[in-house]
């Protein structure tokens, strides 16, 4: 039987990641709390809008409303990576080698190791930004498309166009698809090798959160009352096939999706703040949370598997432990 | 707390260049009116005051990919108010301040189009500031001028000091030809009260049209400006001022022929099978020239009085409250647009008369 360990915070969480094998919970107030031995917190940012892991899984990547860009480590030392003046970081991505982008109106920035900065000006603004899982690629969610950067090299950008405007941005794990979020209540995506689109529709509310599975074989998606799950197996990802729905409840919208580490397992956080576990080979759903004060706004498995931490936009935190 | 309660209001401040904007800006973040405003503003530029609820964000307009033109949201809003709303208790009430060539529609329909961010805020009224001085000039060599008031629930017709009185009549003749139904005030240096733009429920279907009881009136032959007219109450009445001129909807005004108008429409009860199919196609039709429309609708045998209002495409209505004994049983709509087609919809409208 799954149980719950409740860690009540106050205000909105942003993001939850694990650091050293430490649960770690951001809040849009500019405060991680930690479990560590008893709850722990630092606050260093006036108003924080955006935290990914960095890919070491030590330290937390933040971007904030104030201009700043920390790398927070797990024994709760800051490290301020950038400071672009007043204007609101509206999101970061961790990339290899320690590089990370960040984010602010119509320019994408890279920071690399050594403390280096390369811009990137665009003509609209830059909303999402992910790291190709291989060699230093960044892309840049934007109207009308997406941007591929090298950020190591002085090589042209390579550009995809879609209509509309794109929100969010993933690579698959094995580097052949890029997927966008939308405005609108869709997904997009491009088969990198030859450029072909994938257009993922028919969902009731706007994409907010997506991930991909062990291996990378399917990809979750939230934005309906069940998680949207899309098979990304064959060499055309889910072109022509229809996605799984897990999780499938009535009038309660999926907000958050977090696919297990190691098996095909996804764990679906609600608006009303209930969190399943559904098994894609049967469909088989387990239930890891009763609903609480808020939407599950973020969640994340530790490197085995065996704890789920969560947040929510009420501040109803916590873990849950399926090991025992 | 209902999400209903929870949603926080927002104002939006339109105007061009030197209306007064920043002035007006600086009096609501400065003066002691125990409210906390966060404002989302296009450059900080002349915003004397440093206070971190100031967000600067670059419009960027997003059209929708659903074939429609007019469908468009301002992307930035979206992700800056979805950021201030996760930190709710810090403010009570948004200003979005627009740039000055900007296009009304987009940042209104924001707040109607995308669910978040309707979830999290309503639209309190757009807000035009408008330079009595240069109004005329404006009128002639730019459309958004034009659009700012006819879009606006509020004109704040400023720098009355540096015109004459004949030029003032003049100029709030064309603003009241644009737009009719706007509530208009004049003053110098921005020096309107904040009651009169902050916190107005214009697009409160409840209270929108309740707020203005003859919103629709001043087109009617039988109105006459009486002491309690608002229009313009801060100043008091000008009781010598000809209505024929300050109301003249018949004549144009010698400055305005920018082409957008307003067509008042009255008829008797209306069948809902007929009304609403209508209304539907009407506003897919003309969308993209209506820039606003409301209405109180009386449909037949319905004991409550149905109230519209719109953004190009976007139409939301609903019942308001019980008709009054005696209360005249009418329907009324107002469409403020370019390009519309007037015999056609007064036609069209009465056709749907039960």
């Amino acid at each position: 039987m799954p149980t719950v360990a409740p860690l009540d915070l106050e205000g909105h969480c942003i993001a939850v990641a694990w650091l050293n094998n430490t649960p770690h919970f951001a809040l849009a107030d500019g405060v991680v709390h930690r479990l560590d031995n008893g709850q722990k917190s630092v606050e260093f940012h006036d108003g924080l809008l955006c935290a990914v892991p960095m890919q070491d899984g030590r330290r937390l990547l933040t971007g904030g409303e104030d201009g700043k860009i920390f790398a927070l480590s797990s024994d709760g030392s800051v490290e301020l990576l950038a400071e672009i003046g007043r204007k609101w970081v509206t999101s970061v991505a961790a990339g290899p080698h320690e590089a990370t982008a960040f984010a602010s109106g119509r320019v994408a920035y890279v920071r690399f190791s050594d403390g280096r900065i390369r811009e990137f000006q665009h003509s609209r603004s830059v909303e999402g930004l992910a790291f190709a899982p291989k060699g230093m690629r960044l892309g840049v969610a934007r109207y009308n498309g997406a941007t591929l950067h090298f950020p190591a090299t002085e090589g042209k950008p390579t550009e995809l166009e879609w209509a509309g405007a794109h929100t969010g941005i993933t690579f698959s794990p094995d580097g052949n698809f890029l997927v966008t979020t939308m405005q609108e209540n869709a997904l997009h995506g491009w088969k990198l090798a030859d450029g072909k689109h994938m257009r993922m529709t028919g969902y009731p509310a706007k994409v907010k959160s997506f991930s991909w599975s062990a291996k990378g074989r399917w990809l979750a998606t939230s934005g309906a009352p069940a998680a949207i799950v899309w098979p990304f197996q064959g060499k055309d990802g889910p072109m022509g096939k229809a996605p799984l729905e897990l999780g499938t409840r009535g009038n309660v919208m999926v907000t958050q999706v977090c696919c297990h580490p190691a098996e095909d397992i996804v764990a679906i956080g609600y608006s009303d703040g209930m969190i399943l576990a559904a098994r894609f080979a049967d469909a088989k759903e387990v239930l890891l949370r009763r609903p609480g004060k808020g939407a599950i706004t973020a969640m994340s498995w530790d490197a085995q598997g065996g704890r789920l931490a969560f947040g929510s936009d009420a501040g109803d935190c916590g873990l849950v432990d399926i090991s025992a | 707390m209902s999400e209903q309660n929870s949603q926080i209001p927002v104002t939006v401040l339109t105007g061009y260049l030197g209306s007064g904007k920043t002035t007006l800006l600086n009096r609501i973040l400065s003066e002691d009116h125990g409210k906390r405003y966060a404002v989302i503003v296009n450059e900080f530029g002349e915003i004397g005051i440093d206070n971190d609820l100031i967000v600067e964000s670059d419009e960027e307009i997003y059209e929708m990919n659903n074939g429609c033109v007019c469908c468009t949201v301002r992307g930035d809003l979206v992700r800056v108010v979805e950021g201030l709303t996760r930190r709710p208790g810090r403010f009570d009430a948004i200003i979005v301040e627009t740039t000055g060539l900007a296009d009304p529609a987009p940042v209104a329909q924001t707040f109607f189009m995308d669910d978040d961010v309707r979830a999290k805020t309503k639209l309190d009224a757009v807000v035009a500031l408008v330079d009595a001085k240069h109004l005329p000039l404006r009128l002639k060599d730019s459309r958004e001028a034009a659009d700012q008031i006819a879009f606006a629930d509020v004109v704040v017709l400023n720098k009355t000091d540096l015109v004459s009185p004949e030029e003032l009549a003049t100029v709030e003749a064309a603003v009241r030809q644009i737009n009719p139904s706007a509530r208009i005030h004049k003053t110098e240096r921005a020096g309107v009260a904040l009651s009169d733009v902050l916190d107005r429920g214009a697009f409160d279907l409840k209270r929108a049209l309740e707020n203005d009881p003859h919103f629709l009136d001043h087109d009617h032959p039988d109105h006459v400006c009486g002491p309690d007219c608002d229009h313009d109450h801060h100043h008091g009445h000008d009781h010598d001022h000809d209505h024929h001129h300050h109301h003249a909807h018949g004549e144009l005004s010698p400055i305005h022929d920018v082409g957008v108008s307003s067509i008042s429409l009255r008829a008797g009860e209306m069948d809902p099978k007929k009304f609403f199919p209508w209304l539907n196609k009407t506003t897919q039709m003309d969308g993209p020239n209506i820039l606003r429309l409301k209405g109180i609708i009386a449909f037949k045998d319905d004991p409550e009085r149905y109230v519209v209002q719109g953004v190009h495409m976007i139409v939301e209505g609903d019942h308001q409250r019980a008709w009054k004994e005696g209360e005249k049983r009418e329907s009324r709509l107002v469409f403020i647009g370019r390009e519309l087609d007037r015999e056609r919809l007064k036609r069209t409208f009465e056709a749907c008369q039960a």
